[in-house]
This record gives structure tokens, C-alpha cells and sequence, in this order.
């Protein structure tokens, strides 16, 4: 007797499991950065424009395939269409990069996270250097938290071609990262429906902390009015309405076959309608509640530096024409700076070199993304607060918990299929393909560890997944709408839910989105057309700056979804389908 | 006599001004910042500070080497400023005009640089002597480094959960199992369990009193595959 499909135990842990995949990293490094280069309060409204567009309609549509064809991705596609298998595969092979480098993250947050608990924090001062008279030479130019990351986490090298060792203490980070991914995953559905439920609500209250923390400190109005302040102009570039839209393709994680293999675990009458509708909403909401935690962090963060800075200025003062202490503050800083200027022309030349400019617009500016604003910027700010030990745990807990949300999603894509396919799952139980799986993602994993390890992750961040994932997307729409037909579609969708297809999904799967990917690859290979050759960010330990290193590479794994003839077993396959509906 | 007195006076106060001023070899400069230590218990800087930080320099002079007899009224200050900054330099308590070398004060200093601070309420940062670097604590490094213990409980707990389940597994499987290959086993041996229709078995009505309807056996298959 065949056994049947493992289930979610209730519709919650359905829900849960797709918002801990779509509520990842990418809510709390991405956006708060899209919202302050791209018009602040402003960017809020291409972003919804194209959740409505593009979001919404495309999760629906790839959540309703999965629940159809109850079938990982390859099995679903398959289903669709017996050429079209090949997406399946693209898919699988796209998740399976994107393991490969994302649990790196993971381990980084649990080194953060172990060395949270020390007294004072250790990326709060810079280690001494040898013979004790000062600081280490490279901490003391940049700063601590910068050194902590580049140097005591990382220990880069100065560039790609330096590979340097394997990291011991990273490796290990990355082994216990997926031992708990293992974890989760192990026993499929059972395990990780239970685990949803806490890596989906602990980093909501989180945020909730950190909200409440974030706007009782000190500056932090300055960030958010940075930030909500709209700057309208932004509307006219296209930059703002590209990036929204990519934005939102990525953050839903659309494309990978994670939210087909979910919902293949689904009831048959799973309402997956209005589940699309909640993630999604849910995903956008994160993501700007996420921004303004971010903001009041920068702003505090920046107010933090401006007045440091201010008081190092005065101090210079006070020293070089040793005046009475308080007698310059931030308030006369400008008049007595005019004064001193009439009255000591010569020393104030002199001196006029080390006096900074100090500007809070400019420390609000700085505008980060990504790892250097999770690791370098938030533990900036952390180590400010009182109880920072407190704060650091609670933090790194949340990122923890957003990584292995989007972890078990992407195993979930790859394992799927695995289980799917009768020649895999009866030779081997799924603990042992669970196992085999994240047995060689760790092993390749460890290339990330090395020292040259961040280069290569910046890499396949930045290019693995982009151009993959809109010709997947693009060839599913058009699939389901074209190929498989959209009214045959709309029938499986009404006996499935019990309702009538609105029309605006039709017309936004039948031409809105499609044009919209279509635009979007277009844009992405003129870019990089236009660029020529790649480049990534160097940290240079010597000169302590970031050097712009032009790399001739080649993009990586461009996957073409290759238009297989799948064997024709499928054929019986399309026949058992077509039965089905009329049970 | 008074004349003498005068003159010498004068004397003694040029040749002081002439070993203390700044910039003065084997002279020192000295920065407090007490409003920035101490804010509102803040002290004002007066003569009586000034005499005892003559008094702690005498004292380190001392302690740093024991031919010294050092007095307070060898150490020289001069220029205060309301920074509070003055230069000060140690005279050789056998001949008055010469100083020390500026070396051994340095080294004596940075021996008891924590009893002058703690005389004055101050640190290293707040009471600073401008030539004298201060060595910095190093700061206190357990044994086994902190992280590795946390790493060592949350692997343990981790690899105990996993092992757990997969035994739990295991068993489980091996459970099916021997429940399947049991109900094989009676299927073999023939003692299947007797489908019973309105209380008569069915074999009895196949055999004797019942008619096999051909509407309901059109296919072979009466009980679904498996």
C-alpha cells in the first residue's frame, strides 16, 4: 500500500513554515537600506505597488501548484508539463547553491552569539598590541567592531587569490550550524512543523524588544526622521521601481521550489488563497516594522559618533591652548572655534588638519547593507547600551532563528524532490538522505571558512541566484498560464478552494507578472552587459580601506533550465491527474 | 643682610626659572582633566593640589631608588594653566642646580603611576604625563576561552537531540516492520482473518447459498490494489 504524504498538522504550521522562510535576513539588511537609498517614507510606494503586482500573485500561483501537484518540484513540473521537468531541476540545483553559502551566516551568528557572553563585550575595545603601550595598529584605524569582524571572525585575506587556511573556530561554527538544520529537517514535516512555531514568532519579539529599546535611546529620532522623511524625487529613477521589485521577488524566496515542496505537504482543500495573501502581507509588514527597529539603531549609532566626535575636537582644543575645561561645549564649539582662529591664527593653522568636521547627516549616510550592517554596525550600537550582553544574546537569537527559517525552507526544496522520487526513497530512509544532503553542503561549505571565505560569499550572494531565478520564475508563469492553461488551472484551484478565481490573479499571472520578469531580466544582462567585468570589495589589512578589486569571472552556475524529455512514464502520470478531479 | 637675603632669593628663584620652564630638558608636562573624572565632585586646583603632587613626585623619587632623598622642595612646577597643565622637573637633592635625568624620573613614575592616580581620584586618561606612555592592563583572559564552552554545551545538547531521534526512528521503523512481517506471516501460514458478511462467512455463501451478482464483479479487481 502506498504511504501516504506526510502532512502539516494544522494550516498554522503551514503559515508558520512560510513565513519563516520568507521572514529572513533579507527583511532586517536589505530593505532598511533599499528604504534609505531609494527615497525613505517613498520607497514605501513602489514597494507595494509591486507586492500587488508581482508578490502576491506569484507566491499564490507557485503555493497552488504545490498544493495540485502534492509533489516536490521536479515531480510538480513534471506533472505540468513532461518537457518541463528541467525547471524542477533548476530549481533544485538553485536551492542547493544557496545552502551551500547561507548557513555560513548561520555560523557566523552563533560565533557572535558564543562570544556574547563575555565581560566586557569583545568587540566593544581593541586588544592591545605587543608591547602594551597601545592599541593594535589596524583596530585603531578602523574600528573595534570593524576589527572584531575582519579580523578575530573572518581573518581575511587581502584578496580572492589569497585563499588562506580553512578557519577552525568558523568550521566549527558551520558544523554546528547544520548539525541544527539536520535537526530540524530530520524527521521532514514532524520535525520542522514543530520547529516553525518558534523560528517564526521568537524573532517577532525580538523586534518588539529591540523596537521598544530602539526608540528610548538616545538619537534615535534623528534615524527614523531620516528615514521616513520622503524624498519624492527617488519616484522618477527607475533604479527605485527595479529595486523594489527585486526586492520583493527575493524576499518572498519565489522560485526555489521551498514554497512548492511546502504546500505539496498541504490538505488537498487548504485554502491557499488566503494563505498567500498573509504571507505576503506579513513579509512586507516585517520588513518595514524591521527598518524602523534598523533606523533607530542608526540613529542612535550616528548621534553616538557625532557627539564623540565633537567631544574629540574639543578636547584637541583644549589641549593645544589649554583652555578651562568646560569651557568649550557643543553649543559655543563654533563661535569660540572663530574666536581662537582671530586671536592664535598660527596655532590654529597648525592644528586645523586633525579638526574634523563633524556632521550628522553624514554619519546618517552611511548607508550599509548586508552582513556589515548585521554584524559590524548592530554590534556597534549594542555595545553602547547598558546591559549590552542582554541585547547582543537577544539579537543574535533572532538572526539565528531568521537563517534556519530560511534553511529549512531551502532543504525542504531540495529534500522534496528526493523523497519524491521512488528510486531514492526506497533504497534509503529520510534521516539518511537528510543527512547525506547536509553532509556535503557543509563539506562545501567550509570554502566560506576559509580566509578568503567572504570574498566568495560576497560573490555568490550578489550574482549565484539573481539572473537563475527570474528565467524560473519567468518559465513557471508562462507554464501554468500557457502550456498547462489557465483555465485548466482555474478548475483545479476551484475544487480545491470551493471558489471562483478572481480576476485579477488572471490577468496578473497571464500578462502583469510575466511582463514584469521579463523587464527585469532585461535590465540585469544589460547591466552586467554594460559593466563588463564583475568586481567585490576588498578589505586591505595593510592600507584599511576597501579596495575595489575588478574580477574577470565568469558568472557562476547560470542554470538554463534545460527543456528534458523526461521519460514517458510521465505520460501515465498526466492520465492519473486528469482522472483525479473527478472523485 | 637683607640685601644678602634678596640676592640670594633672586638667585635661587632665576636659576629655578631656569631649570623649570617648558621644554626644559628633563622636564615633564602634566594634563588634568578632573571636571571630565569627577564632574560635579570636582575639586578646584589650588596650592594645596600643588603641594601634593610635589609630594607624590618626592615620594615616587623615593620609592624608585633608595640612594635618592628626594624633598619636596626639589620638584619644581611652573606655567599652570586652568587646563590644569604645568611642567614640573626633579632637582638633584645633592646640588641643587642640576635635575634629574629626565630617564629616571620617567621610569619612576611609570613604577607608581597607580598611586599618583589614585591620590588624585584620577586615571591614566584623566592625568596624563605627556612623554610617559602608560603600559595598558591587559585585559583578563580566562583559561578556556568563553565561547568554547558555550559552543561545547550547545553541541553536546544538539548532537544528543539528533541521536535521539534517529534512534527513536529506528525503532520505530524496526517496529513496522515486525507488525508487517507478522501479517505476512499469517497471510502465509492461511489464517487470514474471515470476512464476515451479515454474520455468515463469506466463503459458505461463495460455496452454497449465494449468487454471485455479474453487475458488481464486472472487474476482476473486488478489492482495491494495494
Amino acid at each position: 500500500m502506498e504511504k501516504s504524504r506526510p502532512l502539516w498538522d494544522n494550516p498554522v504550521q503551514f503559515v508558520f513554515a512560510c513565513i519563516s522562510y520568507a521572514v529572513g535576513l533579507g527583511n532586517v539588511w536589505r530593505f532598511p537600506y533599499l528604504c534609505q537609498m531609494y527615497g525613505g517614507g517613498g520607497f514605501l510606494i513602489p514597494y507595494f505597488i509591486m507586492l500587488i503586482v508581482e508578490g502576491m500573485p506569484l507566491l499564490y500561483m507557485e503555493l497552488a501548484v504545490g498544493q495540485r501537484m502534492r509533489q516536490g518540484s521536479i515531480g510538480a513540473w513534471k506533472i505540468i508539463s513532461p518537457y518541463l521537468c528541467g525547471v524542477g531541476v533548476a530549481s533544485v540545483v538553485v536551492s542547493f547553491f544557496l545552502s551551500m553559502y547561507y548557513n555560513v551566516i548561520n555560523a557566523w551568528a552563533f560565533w557572535y552569539l558564543f562570544h556574547s557572553f563575555q565581560d566586557p563585550l569583545p568587540w566593544a575595545t581593541c586588544p592591545l598590541n605587543s608591547n602594551r603601550t597601545g592599541y593594535e595598529e589596524e583596530c585603531e584605524k578602523t574600528s573595534s567592531t570593524q576589527y572584531f569582524w575582519y579580523r578575530q571572525t573572518l581573518n581575511i585575506s587581502p584578496s580572492l587569490e589569497v585563499s588562506g587556511a580553512v578557519q577552525w573556530e568558523q568550521a566549527l561554527c558551520l558544523t554546528l550550524a547544520w548539525l541544527v538544520v539536520y535537526l530540524c529537517i530530520l524527521r521532514g514535516t514532524e520535525s520542522t512543523g514543530k520547529v516553525v512555531y518558534v523560528t517564526a514568532s521568537l524573532p517577532y519579539c525580538v523586534l518588539i524588544i529591540y523596537l521598544i529599546r530602539g526608540l528610548t535611546l538616545h538619537g534615535a529620532v534623528n534615524g527614523l526622521i531620516y528615514m521616513f522623511t520622503p524624498k519624492l524625487e527617488q519616484l522618477s529613477n527607475p533604479k527605485t521601481w527595479i529595486s523594489a521589485a527585486t526586492q520583493i521577488f527575493f524576499s518572498l524566496g519565489l522560485g526555489f521550489g521551498s514554497l512548492i515542496a511546502f504546500a505539496s505537504y498541504n490538505e488537498p482543500s487548504n485554502n491557499c488563497e488566503r494563505h498567500a495573501i498573509i504571507v505576503s502581507l506579513i513579509n512586507s509588514a516585517t520588513s518595514i516594522f524591521a527598518s524602523i527597529v534598523t533606523f533607530s539603531i542608526y540613529g542612535f549609532k550616528a548621534t553616538f559618533n557625532y557627539e564623540s566626535c565633537i567631544n574629540k575636537v574639543i578636547l584637541l582644543l583644549l589641549n593645544a591652548f589649554d583652555l578651562e575645561e568646560g569651557s568649550l561645549t557643543a553649543d559655543n564649539l563654533n563661535e569660540m572655534k572663530d574666536y581662537l582662529m582671530a586671536t592664535h591664527p598660527q596655532e590654529y593653522a597648525q592644528l586645523l588638519p586633525q579638526l574634523k568636521n563633524c556632521s550628522l547627516e553624514a554619519e546618517l549616510d552611511t548607508a550599509v547593507q548586508g552582513t556589515g550592517l548585521a554584524f559590524i554596525v548592530y554590534s556597534e550600537a549594542i555595545k553602547n547600551m547598558e546591559v549590552s550582553q542582554l541585547y547582543s544574546v537577544l539579537y543574535f537569537v533572532m538572526l539565528l532563528m531568521l537563517g534556519i527559517g530560511s534553511m529549512l525552507g531551502n532543504t525542504a526544496a531540495i529534500l522534496t524532490p528526493l523523497t519524491d522520487s521512488k528510486v531514492i526513497a526506497t533504497r534509503f530512509p529520510k534521516e539518511v538522505i537528510s543527512g547525506v544532503v547536509c553532509f556535503i553542503n557543509c563539506i562545501i561549505g567550509l570554502i566560506f571558512t576559509m580566509e578568503a571565505g567572504n570574498y566568495w560569499f560576497d560573490i555568490f550572494n550578489d550574482y549565484a541566484a539573481t539572473l537563475s531565478l527570474l528565467l524560473i520564475v519567468l518559465v513557471e508563469t508562462i507554464a501554468v498560464c500557457y502550456i498547462y492553461g489557465l483555465r485548466r488551472f482555474e478548475k483545479d484551484l476551484h475544487t480545491m478552494i470551493g471558489r471562483k478565481l478572481n480576476w485579477y490573479w488572471k490577468v496578473m499571472w497571464a500578462f502583469a507578472s510575466p511582463l514584469l520578469i521579463i523587464s527585469l531580466f532585461i535590465f540585469y544582462l544589460t547591466d552586467y552587459i554594460l559593466t563588463g567585468t564583475l568586481q567585490y570589495q576588498a578589505w586591505d589589512g595593510t592600507q584599511v580601506k576597501q579596495l575595489f578589486i575588478y574580477l574577470f569571472i565568469l558568472i557562476p552556475s547560470r542554470i538554463q533550465p534545460s527543456f528534458l524529455k523526461c521519460p514517458l512514464k510521465a505520460a501515465g502520470i498526466d492520465a492519473y491527474v486528469r482522472a483525479e478531479p473527478s472523485h | 643682610m637683607l640685601q644678602v637675603l634678596l640676592l640670594t632669593f633672586s638667585v635661587v628663584t632665576v636659576a629655578h626659572a631656569e631649570l623649570c620652564k617648558p621644554d626644559a630638558q628633563n622636564a615633564f608636562k602634566v594634563r588634568l582633566s578632573i571636571k571630565t573624572a569627577l564632574g560635579d565632585n570636582a575639586y578646584a586646583w589650588d596650592a594645596n593640589e600643588e603641594y601634593l603632587f610635589k609630594a607624590m613626585v618626592a615620594f615616587t623619587m623615593r620609592r624608585y631608588s633608595t640612594k635618592t632623598t628626594t624633598q619636596i622642595s626639589n620638584v619644581l612646577l611652573c606655567n599652570v594653566t586652568d587646563r590644569v597643565s604645568f611642567w614640573f622637573v626633579v632637582t638633584d637633592s645633592s646640588k641643587n642646580t642640576t635635575t634629574v635625568p629626565g630617564s629616571e624620573v620617567e621610569a619612576a613614575i611609570r613604577m607608581n603611576r597607580n598611586r599618583i592616580n589614585n591620590a588624585f581620584l584620577l586615571s591614566d586618561k584623566t592625568l596624563q604625563f605627556l612623554k610617559i606612555s602608560s603600559t595598558l592592563a591587559p585585559p583578563v583572559e580566562p583559561s578556556t576561552p568563553v565561547w568554547l564552552i558555550v559552543f561545547g554545551v550547545v553541541l553536546c545538547l544538539i548532537v544528543a537531540a539528533i541521536v535521539f531521534l534517529v534512534v527513536a526512528g529506528i525503532q520505530q521503523r524496526k517496529k513496522k516492520n515486525k507488525e508487517s512481517t507478522e501479517r505476512e506471516n499469517l497471510e502465509e501460514k492461511g489464517e487470514v482473518t474471515i470476512t464476515i458478511e451479515n454474520g455468515i462467512p463469506c466463503e459458505t455463501l461463495d460455496l452454497k447459498a449465494g449468487h454471485i451478482n455479474g453487475v458488481f464483479s464486472a472487474d476482476d479487481e473486488r478489492f482495491t490494489s494495494l
